[in-house]
């Protein structure tokens, strides 16, 4: 069972060359079909989380939730994804068409390719880069681009105010967010994301980076604009920020790659501090799904409890508060570090 | 120095945060507010002339209209004010059956307060646990007068009809489960920092503010001024009940909310007396088919409703139909100190005023 | 200050208003009938001198040749309550603005003006505020013709 995709694509290509392919074809071809693989389980992967986090909040709300199509209404999110796609799809005439209309695109192409790096199982991920955290933080950082260009290109103010909001808060979250991750690194030494995992397997870092955890998590909440950081769309005080405009599909494109986004960041706190893809019994790849989904539920625990906090606070705890906590994490990490050598412990 | 450029945000009168059709014009200054203006009439149903055209008993469920989420007290302010008018005496049990109405709706109105607090803040639990426990109101509504939200159960000289048997259990089950339910609202969202840091100090109400604005109900409550008229000038049988009045210390949102929750409590409280004491007896005054006050003769007649001072000013020229009738409604006078309090705040603190002010829009705008 | 009393006030404000001030009562309020050239100076004794701080009503009544306006005074804490009206003619509907003295008079004399059309002096922003601002006629003027607009 450890190996079984691995088997599989190994099969898979060897099958492609006996047909006569030639190997580096054969590899392209084998990337390609592991894209498709990769988009697909995201998109079935979100259709679930949503049908779950509609039946989570419904629990905790004391209401049943989606309950008529299909066994729990699970079949629910299918319904909705084909309303949404059968939509009129409206841009405003005053919008700036070419920005109005990429930006969902680009929103999503961004959240997707944080997948290439996280490893999804023992020697199971799309690219092994070496500096596959780094990629990760910077190209997450993109999506407030696309935010940007949502807002600026729908012409309208409230889209605008949510587009500099969220701009405001995901640069600013960005730092605690760099900054609580190298605690990490500066233990590993290491920006792979596989060396960070196998550095896990007598602790997870959650044990040995507890204040990185938390200041993560916060900055992670807030770099997902989800409750109670989910300023840039703010349904009832900006009617839905950045997304105003949108409709059908296209709004339906931001809310898979917010969807995409979280399930990312959740697998990547599942690497990075959980001990990834590590655990007894069970196959790799099962268990970085166990733990991604983990955090995925308290994402929508801490959603659907906390009312949704002002601008100016949100932007002061970020510099007031988890710049300074995850700078002296920094610094308390070091310490430990050297001390550990000077002890000769490590 | 970077220039800034004034701008507005027009919040409403299709907006999710603004309990019905209240436009809410924002003059910005970056995140800051300018000044707010108030626009209103989006639900206006000229309900005083509809008054003038209507016999005094076919005005009553036009009140229940009003203030749609509390049904049961404006339709008592009416029939206590038709009722001073001709001189009608009411039973006593109607009275007691009245005031436990009269309580329920108000702790219906306070908790779809709380739940609209909680859904403007973003604490979308929040609502939900105010819609459940309303459900629970709403279901004794449909024992007595057959109708949920506007039941006009309360008539000229009485109550339609008499309380059913499986009334009384339910609602001291209800009463017995109010401590709960404030525990529950104040454990999710009094508790949370979060909460706090959004209210306190947002929207600071000044009594001397608050009276010159003519500011009434829980709103002035939070402002610090014990002003409730079932003790300052109790009508039909508040005057036998023993309740405290919640108040306020700083006059801002959180003391508003706070307010509110507590106010729950206090009916809770008359509801246990008034179900004590309800006597057996007539439910109905014998009240003549068709109701002629004597011409000239003029009555304002105002209750606590759960928004405020709610009043009616009837004047009657000897005919079956009013000759005038004005009713001061809370929420639009309420309304009236909005850019008062919003001026210097940041963007999102005009919702958390629209929320703990608690208008309702059918009632101001008529 | 003193002990508050009924018909002392009454007694003064007539002293010092002459027979601009008429005094009356029914069942439930003591009224004053006052001139409305006066309106604001007794207003202000009211508020000032015997502690009616709380205006809370302020409506008007259609009466064929004249308008009627009517404000329910109170006094927080204290729970007096006085009546005043003022009669304006139908030709000249303008009166003196309250908003000086309660800025609650705001929207309800826009009330006024809104349903009914009398003109209040001094007040910062008389425009309608429950029907809109094309709004023709004023609708509870009883030779308001009902039926829907042209």
């Amino acid at each position: 069972m450890e190996a079984l995709f691995i088997n599989l694509a190994e099969a898979f290509t060897g099958w492609m060359i006996r047909l006569g392919l030639n190997p580096a074809w054969a590899e392209s071809i084998l990337l390609l079909v592991k894209w498709i693989i990769v988009i697909t389980i995201i998109t079935v992967n979100i259709i679930i989380l949503i049908w779950l986090e509609r039946k989570i909040s419904a629990f905790f709300q004391e209401r049943l939730g989606p309950n008529r199509l299909g066994p729990f209404g699970i079949f629910q999110t299918v319904a909705d994804a084909i309303k949404l796609l059968t939509k009129e799809d409206i841009v405003p005439s005053a919008a700036d068409k070419l920005i109005f209309k990429t930006a969902p695109m680009f929103f999503i192409v961004v959240a997707v390719m944080l997948y290439t790096v996280i490893p999804m199982g023992k020697d199971m991920e799309v690219i092994n880069l070496n500096i596959g955290l780094l990629f990760f933080i910077s190209v997450g950082s993109l999506s407030t681009i696309a935010l940007l260009m949502a807002g600026w290109g729908s012409n309208n103010k409230w889209s605008l105010m949510g587009a500099v909001r969220s701009v405001a808060q995901m640069v600013s979250y960005e730092i605690p967010l760099a900054f609580s991750l190298l605690g990490v690194v500066m233990i590993t030494g290491s920006l792979n994301l596989q060396d960070i995992v196998a550095a896990q397997d007598k602790w997870w870092f959650i044990v040995l980076q507890p204040i990185a955890f938390i200041t993560y998590f916060i900055a992670a909440t807030a770099e997902l604009n989800r409750g109670p950081f989910d300023m840039p769309e703010a349904e009832q005080e900006l009617t839905g920020g950045a997304y105003t405009e949108y409709t059908g599909m296209r709004w339906a494109l931001f809310f898979l790659a917010e969807y995409t986004n979280l399930v990312a960041v959740s697998a990547l706190m599942a690497t990075v501090f959980l001990g990834g893809w590590q655990g007894p019994w069970l196959p790799s790849w099962l268990w970085i799904i166990i733990k991604t989904y983990a955090v995925i539920l308290v994402f929508f625990w801490v959603k659907w409890t906390f009312p949704r906090i002002r601008m100016d606070h949100l932007m002061s705890f970020s510099w007031k508060v988890l710049v300074p906590v995850s700078l002296g994490n920094i610094l308390l990490t070091g310490a430990g570090i050297y001390f550990c050598r000077w002890m000769g412990w490590c | 120095m970077l220039e800034t450029d004034i701008y507005t945000v027009n919040v409403g009168p299709i907006h999710p945060s603004t309990h019905g059709g209240l436009h809410v014009e924002a003059i910005m200054d970056g995140e800051i507010i300018q000044d707010v203006v108030v626009h209103l009439g989006y639900v206006h149903r000229s309900v005083e002339k509809i008054a003038e055209g209507k016999t005094y008993q076919q005005f009553v469920p036009y009140t229940a209209r009003l203030d749609y989420l509390a049904t049961n007290l404006p339709v008592l302010g009416y029939c206590q004010a038709v009722e001073k008018l001709l001189g009608i005496e009411v039973p006593e049990r109607a009275e007691y059956i009245r005031v436990i109405m009269a309580e329920l709706s108000r702790i219906a109105s306070h908790q779809i307060a709380i739940s609209a607090t909680g859904i403007d803040l973003g604490a979308t639990t929040g609502l939900m646990y105010g819609m459940r426990d309303r459900e629970r109101i709403m279901n004794i509504f449909e024992m007595t007068g057959g109708q949920r939200l506007l039941s006009s159960y309360i008539r000229i000289g009485g109550v339609a009809a008499d309380i059913p048997d499986e009334f009384i259990p339910a609602v001291k089950s209800l009463v017995q489960d109010i401590p709960r339910m404030m525990e529950e609202y104040n454990g999710l969202m009094t508790g949370n920092e979060i909460w706090a840091a959004r209210m306190e100090g947002v929207g600071i109400l000044a009594p001397e503010t608050a009276i010159q604005y003519g500011v009434t109900g829980p709103n002035l409550r939070a402002s610090g001024i014990a002003y409730d008229l079932r003790k300052a000038e109790p009508y039909g049988i508040y005057d036998r009940f023993d309740f405290d009045l919640p108040l306020g210390k700083r006059g801002d949102s959180l003391d508003r909310w706070q307010v509110r929750i507590d106010e729950i409590g206090q009916s809770g409280r008359i509801i246990e007396q008034a179900l004590k004491a309800m006597p057996e007896g007539e439910i109905k005054a014998k009240v003549p088919k068709v109701l002629k006050p004597a011409a000239g003769k003029e009555v304002y007649h105002r209750i606590e409703s759960a928004k405020g001072e709610l009043g009616y000013y009837i004047v009657s020229d000897g005919s079956s139909k009013p000759y005038r009738l004005h009713v001061r409604a809370p929420s639009f006078i309420n309304l009236m100190v909005l850019p008062v309090i919003c001026r210097g705040g940041v963007f999102q603190d005009i919702i958390t005023n629209i929320a703990t002010l608690d208008p309702i829009l059918g009632e101001s705008d008529r | 200050m003193q002990e508050f009393s009924l018909e002392r006030m009454i007694q003064e404000l007539e002293g010092l208003l002459g027979d601009k001030v008429r005094t009356g009562s029914d069942q439930f309020f003591t009224v004053l009938y006052i001139d409305p050239a006066a309106l604001t100076i007794l207003m202000g004794k009211l508020r000032d001198e015997y502690g009616f701080n709380h205006l809370a009503n302020l409506t008007s009544v259609d009466y064929g040749e004249e308008f009627e306006m009517v404000y329910h005074l109170y006094s927080i804490p204290d729970n007096n309550k006085v009546l005043v009206k003022t009669r304006v003619p139908r030709t000249l509907a303008e009166l003196d603005s309250l908003i000086s003295l309660w800025p609650t008079a705001d929207w309800q004399e826009r009330e006024v003006y809104d349903l009914m059309g009398i003109k209040f002096k001094g007040h910062p922003n008389l425009v309608r505020v429950l029907l809109p601002e094309d709004f023709e006629g004023h609708p509870l003027r009883k030779d308001y013709l009902m039926g829907g607009r042209k």
